[in-house]
């Protein structure tokens, strides 16, 4: 659900947009220092594939469908500072592109999705981890919660903006109520989806999970030496 | 871009008007200014967006982008609409009673609030994307000043996509293929693990594209292709005919507004 224009009022739009902003700066230094020059390809398709991946429509109730805001995920397999990257431009592709979520709500927009879903998500699952066992199982788990709580987390600092700069007068706790009651949904949507995707790609390319470097097993080569058997069998 | 098979493709309506001319720094500057002075005006002054409305208008008919592609892609905001609608049910203050149903004089204005402003962003950016390539768009976004990073992850994010969705259809079909239906949340887990797939090969192809990069000379920075294409005074002026406008709007909106207090 992306903030169109005229739902926050200009002023708090543009202070949003200095946060965005500022966050974003910090995590092109950060990206950058990560991946050196390989930034630009991976992040950009990472990128697309968050683009993509928010296409999947899954049912969540009787006709309705929802589909993944992708911050954890992002986070937990490329890094918070990438994963912010990744989902702030995905945002300025559909805001330029789709008019989806308008320009000057764009600050909003990262803000929420982009650095405060990152920062709960990646968070949590780096808390987690710690102090679960150093299993495939745990980092599974950790990224489930991370998941299902950045979702939530959002649409309580969408409530926040709401609340200093919100253009109609719903009562803050109809507000908060309504979307954080749906969001939970949605979160939990967003968990089993970023458990098994994190799970599945642990199981095959344990390296490219950044959020478990360390954390799990590496995958080696096992090969069972071959006996000189008798000759004639 | 081979966009034929994704939407990203048919975004940008080809054309040779004065709006398609323009430079896209100028274009965002003015689409942004244009919404702020739309975002910024009291509701309360209805006629105001009436007059924002006609200027989107002009620029349509100028940009000769037909209405029907227009309404197709206001498509977007529906959500918004449904939650606009339901404000005057839960909105608090003064009632009316319309047909037998109390509604809250503020949820009602605050739905036209968030519709009207919404709507016309909306269209604002419609017109944006459908008369400056998606491409060029980004060029411009770099002609701001914005870093350069950026707009590199952008352009490989749009260069991408359709790839990456080709791959996630393929991925249907071969789903679909073996009798695969997403019915209810129990299927979550097929998907998530399509998911896994998609994103190794994102990632993997990425790291072959850095790799063709690097072998052609690639350093971080990307070749300027474009040249320092500075924009005419002239053009920056026709670029500012329509925020300008807005603005006068706006700023004419606000003197009644209080002299009305």
């Amino acid at each position: 659900m992306h903030v169109p224009d005229g739902f926050i009022d200009a002023p708090v739009s543009l202070g949003t947009g200095v946060i965005a902003a500022a966050g974003i700066a910090v995590c092109l230094r950060g990206a950058h220092r990560e991946l050196d020059d390989r930034t630009a390809p991976l992040a950009g398709l990472t990128a697309a594939f968050v683009f993509a991946a928010q296409m999947l429509n899954f049912p969540v109730a009787v006709g309705t469908s929802g589909h993944l805001l992708g911050g954890a995920l992002a986070a937990i397999l490329v890094g918070p500072y990438t994963g912010v990257l990744c989902v702030s431009v995905v945002l300025l592709v559909q805001a330029l592109l789709f008019a989806d979520g308008g320009l000057t709500a764009l600050g909003v927009n990262i803000t929420v999705m982009g650095l405060v879903t990152v920062l709960a998500g990646y968070g949590l699952f780096r808390l987690l981890i710690r102090v679960l066992p150093r299993t495939r199982a745990a980092v599974s788990a950790a990224s489930f919660v991370a998941a299902l709580v950045s979702v939530p987390t959002a649409a309580l600092a969408f409530t926040g903006v709401y609340a200093l700069g919100g253009t109609t007068d719903v009562p803050l706790g109809t507000v908060a109520g309504a979307m954080i009651g749906v969001h939970l949904l949605i979160g939990l949507g967003e968990a089993i989806i970023t458990m098994v995707t994190v799970s599945s790609v642990l199981a095959v390319r344990p390296d490219l999970v950044y959020a478990a470097r360390g954390r799990v097993r590496e995958l080696e080569l096992k090969n069972t030496p071959v006996r000189p058997s008798a000759a004639g069998v | 871009m081979s966009g034929a098979t994704t939407s990203l493709g048919r975004l940008f309506l080809p054309g040779a008007t004065v709006v398609h001319r323009l430079p896209p720094q100028c274009k965002l500057v003015a689409t942004v200014a244009f919404v702020l002075a739309v975002v910024s005006t009291p509701r309360e002054q209805v006629w105001a967006f009436g007059l924002y409305a006609m200027l989107l208008a002009a620029v349509a008919a100028t940009a000769r982008v037909p209405a029907g592609v227009i309404a197709r892609r206001m498509a977007i905001e529906l959500p918004f609409v449904t939650f606009a609608l339901l404000m005057p049910f839960v909105a608090h203050g003064e009632r009316v009673t319309v047909a037998g149903v109390g509604l809250s004089v503020s949820g009602l204005w605050g739905a036209w609030n968030i519709l009207v402003k919404g709507t016309l962003g909306v269209v604002a950016s419609i017109l944006l994307a459908a008369t400056t390539e998606a491409r060029t768009l980004l060029l411009g976004v770099e002609r701001l000043r914005l870093p350069s990073l950026l707009t590199q992850i952008a352009t490989f994010m749009l260069r991408y996509t359709d790839v990456i969705v080709d791959e996630l259809r393929r991925m249907k079909v071969a789903r679909a293929a073996r009798g695969f239906e997403a019915r209810d949340i129990r299927q979550v887990g097929v998907l998530a693990r399509s998911l896994a797939a998609l994103f190794l090969r994102s990632y993997e192809r990425g790291e072959r594209v850095h790799l063709a990069m690097v072998s052609r000379g690639y350093d971080g920075r990307m070749p300027v292709l474009h040249g320092d294409a500075r924009a005419s005074g002239a053009q920056w002026a026709t670029a500012a005919a329509l925020p300008a406008a807005a603005a006068l709007v706006a700023a004419t909106a606000w003197m009644v507004q209080w002299t009305h207090l």
